[in-house]
């Protein structure tokens, strides 16, 4: 098991290269060749329309007239190393992992990001537990009563869920049940260590409207996944050993359905931990998706570059998780 | 000034009949004193006057703040912020009604002293006004403050007043050589003693010194220049606890070192003040109405569902304000990018001013505009309508736009890029009223969205930006920067005021016939004579389709019961937040 995960690992390492690779491509090589020049390059590292003599400087300071490979290995070297940044006025220490320094907000990425980070770990998480609970269940309740009236309403809500989008359904959510009916408080974050209980009321809301999209289907993966496993033979075995009803539903027919679930359970953790953009819109919850979309709406290089980087790595992390997880629930996987 | 802006005639005709109202029917007072909570008090009298200390006091907006460094804003509502942290040598009386846009002093004991025919302007400043560390504050650090506006590189979104009007020529600002001696444009004579030295005589220099924050103290040693606005060194009644954090806001706690005895014109109540950047705008009304936010920063108004729920609510509408908040929304056109006059002209033809009108909220948002300059500016004429009829009914004269369009060489109609503030959803569906009609003669608008942060500096106030993207308009609100002529109109039309960033005249005008009379009316001392010589510029400006006029905005502005000492302030054009308190 060790070795499967120092392998993963390594692997993870590897392909967190590649991105960072072709991510910096995307940003600095694709826009050259599409004709954007080193001073358009330099605009947008300056933020605020700048004069010749800071463009000038900043093209020295990153050295955007240099070759593209070169670029890349100062922008290495910085994560490694760390770099130092003159802002014109003072010089600003971005020590190692330096993922940039955005001269529109004044701070280094990745401050901007840590400080940005609970925020969308804090959604991520929540609505995460409330899906899988709510979308696992009801796709097991729906297989095991296929075609009747639960199965059917249940299928009918999922599809419901599926089809609204979470800008939909947290502005209904903020209409009614926060301002209307006064059910839940605003949506404030508040830490979770500052206050648990305040961190937990004001992010309900955005939970359930992110959790109904993901719980439907999930729900609906779940059920098509059980409906298949409970005919396989296997499970036939293991009834006929007489084996309660329960064991070989949740420890034979669940556990074999977990697999592909678990799959893309891996994908969607990694892409909203890497920034949960419309619910943190719609709820105006600033977060790292709301970083990133800042940043692009203000041609901020750095900060777009630092978020993309940092979501590569959580999509990463959340896949090396998912292939360890697939090891304990699959030994298939470990021995081969 | 950009955005949110000052009182006009018509809000001084409301004073004068309140004041008629009060006297025949006795009851609250609502000419400038105070007045109980109903709809539209606050626009003229102090609505839940209190003393009360206490309570967080809650603030929001949609964007951010340009910076808050105080040098660095030229948002009415950012100056108006400024002022619960800063101190300058002048600022607007705190008062309701149009007292509110006379400038009265701040650090300086008494208004500036002309001396050699206008050419210079001395102040003394009051001693023992201090800093929030405790440091006495000096007539170096405004000279400091004042140089250092001098760095547009480094300060790229205040005004440009001090670097036009100072005889400093060829200083570059104290970032790069922070020898101060080198800066010839103001003398300090001694700790409380200042005079700016003038290129030529500015007899309006009060309003330039009180308008800004550009001289707000600045202790040189602490000033981390681009990253100066993080952290504020405070001279107002409130300090920064910690650094602000852009797109996420920041808090005000009370500033010990601050003495009310010096400052008549703010209050210190609240024990503390958040500020919460990038909260919906919707949501932001939402909270007002709960009165979970106290104040929505921008001051332009409520947004279209919320005004329609205030509006037909007594109980809600009781706590809302509908002053004419002293701007004017209109749609600059750059003559760089669409230089024949005659296609100018088609565009102003072509426009659907009832559609444009409808979609600032029609008689609750304002009135339609005739003249560049709003009714507030001192001596302002009505105007006539050049091109367009200022009518609510007028939905554009097609035939007129397609004469234009021959006369332009283009019979069929172009195309053009029109920018507006994506944040902002009346300028949105300003833009689109916009784009429909122009279709109908084939004038083609491809309409992109920015936010409000940075709009006025690196999209429709870079001429650079402008020019790269082919921009031909944009929506725009202006206030004067101070209640004349020479405060509204300057910045948005005279060829000296164009600039690489922040940049007002977005039209980017650059007229013989405006140049020449700018040039003429700063050597005119009867303020008269001077208002004559603005409504012609006024004129000439509408002549030559550089500027297509909307609106005169009136904001549906609401006050939540929990906040006191709320009123409309004339000279930013929306509730003055140096004096509030908040309740319970």
């Amino acid at each position: 098991m060790v070795a499967f995960i120092v392998r993963r690992l390594l692997g993870a390492v590897g392909l967190l290269l590649i991105i960072s690779a072709v991510t910096f491509a995307i940003f600095f090589l694709v826009p050259r060749a599409a004709g954007v020049t080193a001073d358009d390059l330099a605009a947008r590292y300056a933020g605020k329309t700048p004069d010749a003599a800071t463009l000038t400087a900043i093209k020295e300071r990153f050295g955007l007239d240099e070759p593209i490979t070169t670029q890349y290995g100062k922008f290495v070297k910085a994560i490694v190393a760390g770099d130092t940044y003159d802002t014109g006025t003072e010089k600003i220490d971005c020590p190692a992992p330096c993922l940039g320094y955005s001269f529109r907000t004044n701070q280094p990425v990745l401050d901007q990001i840590i400080d940005r980070l609970p925020i969308t770990m804090s959604i991520t998480a929540g609505a995460a537990v409330l899906w899988l609970i709510a979308g696992i269940s009801i796709g097991v309740l729906s297989a095991l009563r296929r075609g009747t009236l639960f199965d059917r309403a249940a299928m009918a809500v999922a599809l419901a869920g599926v089809s609204l989008p979470v800008f939909f359904t947290g502005l209904l959510g903020l209409a009614f049940v926060v301002h209307k009916w006064h059910l839940l408080p605003e949506v404030n974050y508040v830490g979770l260590t500052e206050n648990p209980a305040k961190w937990f009321a004001s992010l309900l809301l955005p939970w359930i409207a992110l959790a109904f999209l993901y719980a439907a289907l999930y729900a609906r993966l779940t059920r098509a996944g059980m409906l298949e496993t409970m005919n396989e033979d296997f499970i036939r075995t293991a009834r006929a050993k007489g084996l309660p009803e329960k064991t070989v539903v949740v420890k034979h027919g669940l556990r074999a359905t977990l697999t592909p679930i678990l799959t893309i359970f891996g994908l969607d953790l990694g892409v909203l931990l890497g920034g949960a953009i419309i619910t943190e819109k719609t709820f105006s919850l600033p977060g790292l998706g709301q970083l990133a979309l800042d940043g692009i709406n203000q041609s901020d290089l750095p900060v777009v570059l630092g978020a993309t980087l940092f979501a590569a790595l959580f999509i990463v992390l959340a896949n090396l998780v998912v292939d360890v997880l697939y090891g304990v629930i699959d030994p298939r996987v470990r021995h081969s | 000034m950009k955005s949110p802006k000052v009182v006009t005639s018509a809000a001084a005709g409301a004073v004068v009949l309140s004041l008629g109202l009060a006297a025949c029917g006795g009851g609250d007072d609502s000419s400038g004193g105070t007045s109980s909570a109903k709809f539209d008090a606050g626009s003229t009298a102090v609505v839940n006057a209190s003393d009360k200390k206490g309570g967080v006091l809650k603030m929001a907006q949609p964007d951010d703040f340009e910076s808050l460094d105080p040098a660095n804003i030229y948002y009415a509502y950012g100056l108006n912020f400024t002022r619960l942290y800063s101190r300058q040598l002048m600022t607007y009386a705190s008062k309701p009604g149009t007292e509110g846009s006379k400038m009265v002093p701040d650090l300086a004991e008494a208004p500036g002293t002309p001396g050699d025919g206008g050419k210079t302007w001395t102040y003394k400043i009051k001693r023992g006004v201090k800093y929030e560390d405790g440091t006495e504050i000096k007539a170096k650090d405004i000279k400091y403050a004042v140089a250092r506006t001098f760095d547009r590189g480094v300060l790229r979104n205040g005004p440009s007043y001090f670097t036009q009007l100072l005889d400093a020529d060829g200083y570059k600002g104290p970032f790069k050589d922070k020898d101060l001696d080198k800066f010839k444009g103001v003398e300090v004579k001694d700790d409380y003693t200042l005079v700016f030295k003038l290129k030529a005589p500015f007899a309006e220099f009060d309003q330039v010194v009180g308008f800004s924050g550009q001289t707000v103290p600045v202790p040189q040693a602490k000033d981390t220049g681009t990253r100066y606005g993080m952290h504020p060194v405070s001279s107002g009644p409130y300090k920064w606890e910690g650094d602000y954090q852009p797109k996420k806001g920041g808090t005000l706690v009370r500033n010990s070192n601050w003495d009310p005895q010096t400052d008549p014109n703010r209050k210190q109540l609240p024990d503390k003040i958040e500020v919460q950047a990038g909260l919906k705008a919707e949501e932001i009304d939402n909270r007002l109405m709960a009165g979970t936010v106290h104040v929505d920063l921008p001051g332009s108004g409520v947004q279209a569902a919320a005004r329609q729920q205030i509006l037909t609510n007594p109980k809600l509408k009781a706590n809302a304000d509908n002053p004419l908040a002293g701007f004017h929304w209109y749609i600059p056109i750059n003559t760089k990018n669409i230089p024949n006059v005659e296609c100018r002209k088609a565009i102003v033809y072509a426009a659907d001013r009832a559609a444009m009108f409808r979609a600032y909220g029609g008689d609750a948002g304002g009135q339609v505009s005739t003249s560049i300059q709003p009714p507030a500016v001192d001596g302002r004429e009505k105007g006539q309508d050049f091109y367009t009829k200022a009518d609510v009914n007028f939905t554009g004269d097609v035939n007129a736009a397609k004469d234009a369009l021959n006369k332009c060489g283009k019979p069929t109609g172009f195309e053009t890029v029109m920018v507006f503030r994506s944040d902002r959803p009346k300028e949105k569906a300003t833009a689109e009223a916009l784009e429909q009609s122009l279709a109908r003669v084939g004038i083609k608008l491809q309409l992109k969205g920015y936010p409000s942060g940075t709009y006025t500096n690196e999209q429709l106030g870079s001429p650079a930006f402008v020019k790269r993207e082919k921009v031909g308009l944009g929506t725009y609100g202006w206030a004067p920067d101070w209640n004349t002529g020479y405060g509204y109109l300057q910045p948005i039309s005279d060829k000296d005021a164009i600039v690489e960033t922040g940049n007002a005249n977005a039209e980017e005008l650059d007229d013989s016939v405006v140049n020449g009379k700018w040039d003429e009316v700063v050597k005119v001392q009867d303020p008269a004579q001077r208002a004559k010589i603005y409504n012609e510029i006024d004129a000439r400006i509408r002549e030559q389709a550089a500027i297509l006029p909307n609106v005169y905005a009136k904001s549906l502005l609401f006050r939540p019961t929990s906040l006191t000492n709320v009123y409309f302030h004339a000279g930013y054009g929306m509730y003055d937040y140096a004096n509030m308190g908040v309740t319970g």
